[in-house]
């Protein structure tokens, strides 16, 4: 198991750097590097002393290892717009992105899990054919649109709950978090939904067609033949199976929901990473873009770490063809 | 299984494969549906200039006067707004018209584009094997566990914004659909001894590739592409709801909501209530199009 | 004479498919004794393996009995209720599957899916029951079984995975166990070993057992009787030596014939002509007819299970019968 980490972590360092590389490519060698790191409002001495300073004459790769050696000490460079540095503004709004995406995941949990293996154990009742039909629905409404609705029908027609903001916001061990507060559960209570709602859909088709295929395996056949009870043969038998794949996407899923909260934090204006991105894209604030970029791949290559981690804890024939151990 | 009953399957009548395939698919009435809604939508967005009761983009034809008059109004000529008028005094039906226009177009002409890279690349790879094989599946990998958005958001920032440019982010992220898909076909195919025994034969790797490894990919590809379609078009709409797509002289759906958005606050729900109506029709009937195709081209559900 | 204590009578189970009713198991009736060993002999397709579920409740939608009776014990199965199944299943009648590889939860240890075959029939403790489940696997001959209790299925070789499902089939002493093709997927050498175990410690418990089997040779040398199916019918039935010595239906000496050992060296082997007709729709008559060398105008008609008049346990589904037959008293 401890060599199966390992082993995984040395491939997801590898990653992270050859992200780092095509990040560099991306954003200092393709282009020019003076436009993006360089305020343009700068004048002609300025921008000279920054080409010398930033090092812009030198090779390269050596280029490239003063832009790691920033990159490791958490340098990423000044934001234009707000003068401080680029990566502590992202490290102020992944809170709030985090508790939007964690709040988001809750309800695909709570609601895709349960309706997804209703309509697997039931396929052609009209129960288990409307659960269908809604999460068809799920996936293909668009979630800024869906939003939008949102903030039309509860803040302007009904006028019950807030469409902007992440309202009061209680600090736990410095980390300010909206969820501790009523107001600021209602400031969650449309943004974390319309997050949700694809993600609701997916767990509804993948739990649905994991309850299918188990229901037909011998082995659920054979505890319905050792007497257990439909409850212990669906709970235990056809659940713990299920929840292998399911468990997994959830984890990547996890990482997606952080990238789409962007959209959702556009039309609530919820004040995260995806916001801050968006708002640096519409004002050139090209550092702040660099930043969130290396954040998010760091943050995607923990993910699938953390996943495959899981995945191997959940499965025992994983576990041991790998475990070494 | 043992168990199964021993139902062989009712013999066919020699009908063609094409026939016996549009006789599957129209089993389900809702793909039925589906399908004639989607035809319905696209005859609307080619016959757009024909359908429309006005030019929207043709500034004599509107009034700033008419400008934000909820549905079923008239307009100071007497005409009558079926779905309401923008801030600009536009009609929105006819708006919307025109944006599903845009917005099929893009949707259309990245997902070909997107078909022939990833197609090309998938089949090459499958073909060549080796290292060219895994470096391409190497980036499609690594491609495909980040999210659409995120890739497209990126691409956008660097590339700067304009039409041909959301194309070419819509592009990037399709291609490595098609291209997993393409090979994990094309290598169940290349592994039958019929292929190794042209190979030995010598005949020229470009009739095995068409003639042997496409065939087998179409099917899976078909279903793919259906479901980009539609991702693609809810993609740029989301991208140019955010500013970040097409330009305003490309007024595709996304770019009406975009526009309703800030008068939905004051109650004109209309301006992006019915182009969200549009777009969401679209989704939905190429969704389900996607998912009785899915079900009829996969020969282990045929029952 | 004591009352048997398996009564299958004139069961039918029909599967409403798309394409239409599929007569899996066709007016079946068969009984069977205390301790008694059953070989229930058919092709694949044949409704053996179904009947076997009937008697277990087990049909799945879109299957359901739509005619019989099936007694245990002079309980009728057919209509009781689900909780009253539930609890009669593993616990009075036990079933073992075909393949070993897939009978077995690969993601819940065994020890888990040993105990709870007993802590959903009896309220003992954890450890009772455990204890148990150890004496279990014992039994069927896995060493250490303390250990191997604690290990997960993809550890075991199919042999061993066999003799799992049946120390779990073991766990609550049926009075039947329902054996479907269980060693059908092993080597043979394993399959000796599991028959042999099998046969010991039905004796020795004094379970009867409905032996499922598309092998001649596997009954042979295990049943004390045989029902041969067709087409979801009982075609013969009789004592092993009766059915294997003197075939009564043409079907079944075309079995007979197919089985290669019993040819000469160097000979041709022979085989039945023609394929097992589909279920849908199936013309009444001998479903056999179509293959059958016998056959005249006669076999459009379905015949009648005819049983010996000297042997009320002798029968035959057939106009034309090999061997003649003394007609039973009307």
């Amino acid at each position: 198991m401890l060599v199966f980490v390992i082993r995984r972590s040395l491939q997801s360092v590898v990653v992270l750097v050859a992200m780092s590389v095509i990040v560099f490519v991306g954003v200092y060698a393709i282009g020019n590097p003076i436009d993006i790191l360089i305020n343009p409002q700068a004048d002609q001495i300025d921008r000279e002393r920054a080409i010398a300073a930033l090092g812009l004459d030198r090779p390269l790769w050596e280029q490239y290892l003063t832009f790691l050696r920033g990159a490791v000490t958490g340098d990423l460079g000044r934001s234009f717009v707000h003068s401080t540095s680029a990566l502590g503004l992202i490290v102020e709004k992944m809170p709030a992105t985090l508790e939007l995406a964690f709040s988001a995941m809750l309800i695909a949990i709570v609601l895709g899990i349960p309706l997804g293996l209703w309509a697997g154990l039931k396929p052609d009742a009209l129960s288990g054919r409307t659960i269908m039909a809604g999460s068809i629905l799920g996936f293909s409404l668009p979630t800024f649109w869906v939003g939008l609705m949102l903030i039309m029908v509860f803040s302007v027609m009904l006028g019950w709950l807030p469409s902007n903001g992440r309202g009061t916001t209680v600090d736990l061990f410095g980390v300010p978090l909206s969820l501790l507060t009523v107001d600021g559960l209602a400031h969650l209570a449309l943004p974390a939904p319309n997050l949700a709602l694809f993600n609701v859909a997916l767990l509804i088709r993948l739990t649905r067609s994991g309850a299918r295929e188990a229901l037909l395996q011998d082995y659920v056949k054979f505890a319905r033949a050792k007497g257990l009870s439909n409850r212990r043969v669906i709970g235990v038998h056809v659940l713990r199976n299920i929840l292998i794949p399911v468990v997994t996407v959830i984890g990547l899923q996890f990482g997606a929901l952080i990238a789409f909260a962007i959209v959702t934090e556009s039309v609530f204006a919820w004040p995260g990473m995806g916001k801050l991105l968006i708002d640096s894209i519409n004002l050139l604030d090209r550092p702040v873009i660099v930043a969130y970029l290396l954040v998010i791949v760091t943050l995607f290559i923990a993910i699938n770490l953390a996943v495959d981690i899981l995945y191997s804890a959940l499965d025992p024939r994983v576990r041991l063809s790998e475990g070494g151990g | 299984m043992s168990a199964t009953p021993p139902a062989a399957p009712p013999m066919r009548d020699a009908q063609s494969p094409f026939a016996r395939l549009a006789g599957d698919f129209f089993a389900n009435p809702v793909a039925a549906f589906g399908l004639g809604l989607l035809a319905a939508i696209v005859l609307l967005a080619i016959f757009a200039p024909l359908v429309s009761p006005q030019d929207p983009y043709d500034l004599a034809q509107i009034d700033v006067i008419d400008g934000r008059l909820p549905p079923g109004s008239r307009s100071s000529t007497g005409s009558r707004f079926w779905l309401g008028t923008d801030d600009q005094g536009r009609d929105m039906l006819s708006a919307i018209f025109y944006g599903l226009r845009i917005s099929l177009a893009v949707g259309a002409a990245s997902t070909v584009l997107a078909l022939a890279i990833g197609l090309a690349a998938g089949l090459a790879a499958a073909y060549a094997g080796g290292r060219f094989e895994s470096f391409v599946m190497r980036i499609v990998d690594i491609q495909l566990s980040f999210p659409a958005i995120l890739i497209a958001l990126i691409l956008i920032a660097v590339l700067g914004q304009g039409t041909g440019k959301v194309i070419a982010a819509l592009v990037t992220i399709q291609w490595a659909y098609y291209a997993r898909t393409v090979r994990a076909a094309a290598l169940v195919e290349k592994r039958r001894e019929y292929v190794e025994a042209a190979r030995c034969l010598a005949l020229p790797p470009a009739r095995i590739v068409f003639r042997h490894l496409l065939p087998n990919g179409l099917p899976p590809l078909i279903v793919v592409a259906t479901v980009q379609v539609a991702a693609a078009i809810a993609l740029e709409a989301t991208l140019s709801f955010l500013g970040l797509g097409l330009p305003i002289t490309e007024p595709s759906l996304g770019l009406l909501i975009a526009n309703g958005y800030q008068y939905l606050l004051s109650g004109k729900y209309w301006i992006s209530f019915f182009p969200g109506v549009a777009l969401l029709a679209t989704i939905v009937a190429i969704n389900l199009v996607a998912d009785q195709l899915r079900d009829v081209l996969n020969p282990r559900l045929q029952r | 004479m004591t009352p048997p204590l398996l009564t299958v009578e004139g069961l039918r189970t029909h599967f409403f498919t798309r394409a239409g009713v599929v007569k899996a198991v066709d007016d079946v009736s068969f009984t069977l004794a205390r301790g008694e060993v059953m070989g229930l002999v058919g092709e694949s397709g044949s409704g053996k393996s179904i009947t076997g579920y009937s008697i277990m409740g087990l049909v799945d939608p879109p299957g359901r009995v739509v005619a019989g009776s099936i007694r245990l014990d002079g309980r009728e199965l057919t209509t009781l209720d689900p909780e009253s199944m539930r609890k009669l299943r593993g616990n009075r009648v036990a079933m073992i599957f075909q393949d070993p590889m897939m009978t077995l939860n690969p993601v819940l240890r065994i020890d888990r899916q040993m105990t709870e075959a007993i802590l959903a029939h009896d309220d003992v403790g954890e450890r009772v029951a455990l204890g148990r489940a150890r004496d279990a696997l014992e039994r069927v001959g896995i060493p250490s079984p303390d250990e191997r209790l604690k290990a997960w299925p993809h550890q075991f070789s199919g042999g061993m995975r066999q003799r799992v499902a049946i120390a779990i089939a073991l766990l609550n002493e049926p009075d039947l166990i329902i054996a479907d093709e269980p060693t059908t997927a092993l080597d043979v050498t394993i399959q000796g070993q599991i028959l042999h175990e099998v046969q010991k410690l039905a004796r020795e418990t004094g379970t009867a057992l409905v032996w499922i089997t598309h092998d001649l040779s596997v009954v042979a040398g295990l049943a004390d009787r045989v029902c041969v199916m067709y087409a979801g019918r009982i075609v013969e039935q009789g004592t092993t030596a009766q059915v294997l010595d003197t075939p009564a239906h043409p079907y079944t000496q075309g079995l007979l014939d197919s089985v290669p050992s019993r040819n000469a060296r160097g000979a041709r082997l022979k085989q039945i002509p023609g394929m097992t007709p589909s279920l849908i729709g199936l013309a009444p008559g001998c479903a056999f007819r179509e293959r059958c060398a016998r056959a005249d105008a006669d076999c459009a008609e379905t015949p009648a299970m005819s049983v010996d008049g000297n042997d009320p346990g002798r029968g035959v589904r057939c106009h034309h019968p090999i061997v003649p037959w003394t007609q039973p008293p009307r």
